[in-house]
C-alpha cells in the first residue's frame, strides 16, 4: 500500500505549528517509518478481536469518598498565566 | 573498607544495620563518586542536595530508634525525571516541561519515601521516554561508564548509568518498549519490567499507557526483587493498576533451574544479533543446561511484526497522551493571537524532533480513513503476540532472548535513521505488548569490553519463576566488572 499523507493536516490535527521546510521534512521521515509499519497489514487477521489492553479489565471503581486535592495556589503557581484563580488563555470565541 | 558507592543494596542494608556506615556517610560516598563522574557522564538532570540530606539523617535517626521500615531504608536511590516529584523540577527532559515544579509525589516516589529510601536525584532519559540513547534529551546525552563514547542505552539510560557508575545503589526507569531492559544490558546492570498493571503509574508521564510500567535498575538480581517489593501493590490513583493478591516476589529464590524448561525464541535470537551477543547467549543457554533445565527451540512467528505493531499503538497512544502540553496549566508558553496558534507554537518550539514525529505518526494512524489499516490493524497483531506468547508458555517455563541484539553504539551512530534506532528494542517490545515481566541480567562482556545482557521472560505474575531463573543466570555468569571510570579515587572529602 503506497503511503499518502496530508502532512499539512496532521500537523495542524495535532496542534503543531511546524514550518513548510519542517513539514516536508517530517512527511518524507513519516513515510519511511509507516512503510515498515504497514508490515502489520500482511498478517492475515480475520476475526482476530484487537487488544486494546494487556490486562482483561472492566471498569475500576473506587469509593467516593473526600479526599484532599491539589493545592490550588501550588498549582496555579506553575501555570504559564492565571487569574482570580482560574488559568488565562487568549481569547477563542472570536477564533473563527 | 571498600567503597560504599559500590555496594550492592544488600550489602549496604547489612553496613547500614551493624553501624558500620550511616545514611550520611553512604549518600556522601555517593555524592563524591557523583562529583567525579558527572562531568563525563551525565546521569542526572538534577541532585536533590538538601532533600537527600534531610531524607538520609531521617534514615539514621530511625535507625538510631530501633525503626526499621526495611531493606531500603538510607538506601541512595535515583529516580528517572519522567516521574513527578512535588517541589523538585521535573522535566522528562523536554524543553516544553523546563521549571516545572510538580504539586504532587508520584506514588512510587511516595513509597520510596515511606520505605526510608533517599532519593538522591533525578536522571536524564531521552525526552518523554521517546528514543533507545538518551539523545534525544533536550538537556544533553548521557554516556555510557564502559565507553563514554558510546551511548548508555534508552529511556532510561541515566538511570542505569549512575547504577552503573555508582552515583546511585539503585535507581528506577520506566519501560514502553525495553527502556529499563535495553539501557541496563547496554550499562552492564540488572534490569526488570514487571507485570503491567503491579506498579503504580500515578505520577509518571505518560507516554503510552497500556504499555508503560515502572521498574527497577540495580547491581544484582536480589536488589531489584527488593525494590519490586517496595514499589509494587494496588493504588486506588491508577485504575489500571491490579486488584488482585501479589505473588510473592521471593518464593523461588535459590531454587535452581533443575527440571525447568526454558524456551529460546528463534525469532529474538538469530538475524541481527551481533556475533559477540549471540556467543554470550549460546554460552549461557549451555551453562543452563549443565545446570539441569532443559533448553527448547520455540517459534513465535508473530513476534516479527511485533516491532511494526508497536510503532503504531506507543505513537497512537502518545499522541493523545502529549495534547496535555498545550501551554495552558504548565511549561512553556509562546504566544499567539488566537489559543490554537498559542499552542501550535507552544507545541513546535516546546516538543523536540522524536517526539514531533511519534505525534505526526500517531496522530495519522488515528485519523479518519486510516484507523482500521494502521491502528486497528496493529491492535490485532497485539492479540496475536499474545497468543504466541500463551502457546509458548505450555511448551516453556520462561523464554529467554539477548536482551539487545546488539552492544552499546556509539553516540551519533543511529541518529539520522529513526528506523535502525528503533530495531535497538526488537528483543524487549513484544512483552510490552502482551504486558508480561522481563529482566535483563549481564552475562559479559564483548572483545571492546562492552557488557552483554542476557534477558528471562515469564507470564504475567510469574515474577517469582522470572527472579528464580534471573538469579541462576547471575550465578552462572558471575560477573562482577565494573566501569574503569567508576572510582571515586581523588575526591575531595
Amino acid at each position: 500500500m503506497p503511503i499518502d499523507i496530508d502532512i499539512a493536516k496532521v500537523a495542524r490535527l495535532a496542534r503543531l505549528g511546524l514550518s513548510e521546510e519542517e513539514l516536508v521534512a517530517y512527511g518524507s521521515q513519516l513515510e519511511g517509518i509507516l512503510e515498515h509499519a504497514a508490515r502489520v497489514q500482511a498478517l492475515p487477521t480475520e476475526g482476530v478481536e484487537p487488544t486494546a489492553h494487556p490486562l482483561p479489565m472492566v471498569n475500576a471503581h473506587r469509593s467516593d469518598e473526600i479526599e484532599p486535592t491539589l493545592d490550588r495556589e501550588e498549582v496555579l503557581a506553575q501555570a504559564p498565566d492565571h487569574v482570580d484563580g482560574f488559568f488565562r488563555v487568549p481569547a477563542f470565541l472570536e477564533d473563527e | 573498607m571498600s567503597d560504599p558507592a559500590d555496594f550492592t543494596i544488600a550489602e549496604a542494608a547489612t553496613a547500614l544495620r551493624s553501624e558500620d556506615l550511616t545514611a550520611l556517610e553512604l549518600l556522601a560516598a555517593v555524592r563524591r563518586r557523583a562529583a567525579m563522574t558527572e562531568a563525563n557522564i551525565h546521569a542526572y538532570l538534577t541532585i536533590d542536595v538538601d532533600g537527600a540530606e534531610a531524607s538520609a539523617r531521617a534514615a539514621d535517626d530511625a535507625f538510631a530508634n530501633g525503626e526499621d521500615r526495611g531493606p531500603l531504608q538510607g538506601i541512595p536511590i535515583a529516580l528517572k525525571d519522567n516521574m513527578v516529584t512535588r517541589g523538585l523540577e521535573t522535566t522528562a527532559s523536554s524543553q516544553i516541561l523546563a521549571g516545572w515544579h510538580p504539586p504532587y509525589d508520584a506514588t512510587v516516589v511516595t513509597r520510596l519515601r515511606d520505605g526510608g529510601a533517599v532519593i538522591v536525584g533525578k536522571t536524564n532519559l531521552d525526552e518523554f521516554a521517546m528514543g533507545s540513547s538518551t539523545e534525544n534529551s533536550a538537556y544533553g546525552t548521557s554516556r555510557n561508564p564502559w565507553d563514554p563514547e558510546r551511548v548508555p542505552g534508552g529511556s532510561s539510560g541515566g538511570s542505569a548509568a549512575a547504577v552503573a557508575v555508582g552515583s546511585a545503589l539503585a535507581a528506577l526507569g520506566s519501560d514502553t518498549g525495553g527502556s529499563v531492559r535495553q539501557p541496563a544490558s547496554l550499562c552492564g546492570v540488572v534490569g526488570m519490567k514487571p507485570t503491567y498493571g503491579l506498579v503504580s503509574r500515578y505520577g509518571l508521564i505518560a507516554f503510552a499507557s497500556s504499555l508503560d510500567q515502572i521498574g527497577p535498575i540495580t547491581r544484582s538480581v536480589a536488589d531489584a526483587l527488593a525494590v519490586l517489593q517496595g514499589i509494587s501493590g494496588h493504588d486506588p490513583e491508577d485504575a489500571t493498576s491490579y486488584r488482585g493478591e501479589l505473588p510473592d516476589f521471593g518464593s523461588q529464590f535459590d531454587r535452581g533451574v533443575e527440571g525447568l524448561k526454558i524456551g529460546v525464541v528463534s525469532e529474538l535470537s538469530g538475524e541481527g544479533t551481533e556475533p559477540a551477543v549471540a556467543a554470550g547467549f549460546s554460552t549461557m543457554l549451555q551453562r543452563l543446561e549443565g545446570a539441569g533445565a532443559e533448553i527448547k527451540e520455540l517459534s513465535l512467528p508473530s513476534t516479527a511484526y511485533a516491532l511494526s505493531a508497536y510503532y503504531l499503538i506507543a505513537p497512537a497512544e502518545c499522541s493523545a497522551n502529549l495534547a496535555r502540553f498545550d501551554g495552558v496549566r504548565f511549561g512553556l508558553r509562546l504566544d499567539g493571537e488566537t489559543v490554537e496558534e498559542m499552542m501550535g507554537a507552544t507545541r513546535a518550539a516546546g516538543f523536540g524532533p522524536e517526539v514531533i514525529r511519534r505525534i505526526l505518526l500517531g496522530t495519522y494512524a488515528l485519523s479518519a480513513g486510516y484507523y482500521d489499516a494502521f491502528y486497528g490493524q496493529a491492535q490485532k497483531v497485539r492479540t496475536l503476540v499474545i497468543d504466541d506468547f500463551k502457546q509458548a508458555y505450555e511448551q516453556a517455563d520462561v523464554l529467554v532472548t539477548p536482551t539487545s541484539p546488539t552492544t552499546a553504539f556509539k553516540v551519533g551512530e543511529r541518529t539520522g535513521d529513526p528506523l535502525a534506532m528503533y530495531l535497538s528494542d526488537l528483543c524487549t517490545i513484544p512483552s510490552n505488548l502482551s504486558g508480561d515481566p522481563g529482566i535483563s541480567v549481564p552475562t559479559g562482556v564483548d572483545d571492546a569490553g562492552l557488557p552483554i545482557g542476557f534477558q528471562v521472560l515469564a507470564p504475567a505474575l510469574a515474577e517469582p519463576l522470572m527472579f528464580r531463573v534471573a538469579k541462576v543466570v547471575e550465578d552462572l555468569a558471575g560477573f562482577d566488572l565494573k566501569p574503569a571510570l567508576a572510582s571515586s579515587e581523588g575526591a575531595a572529602e
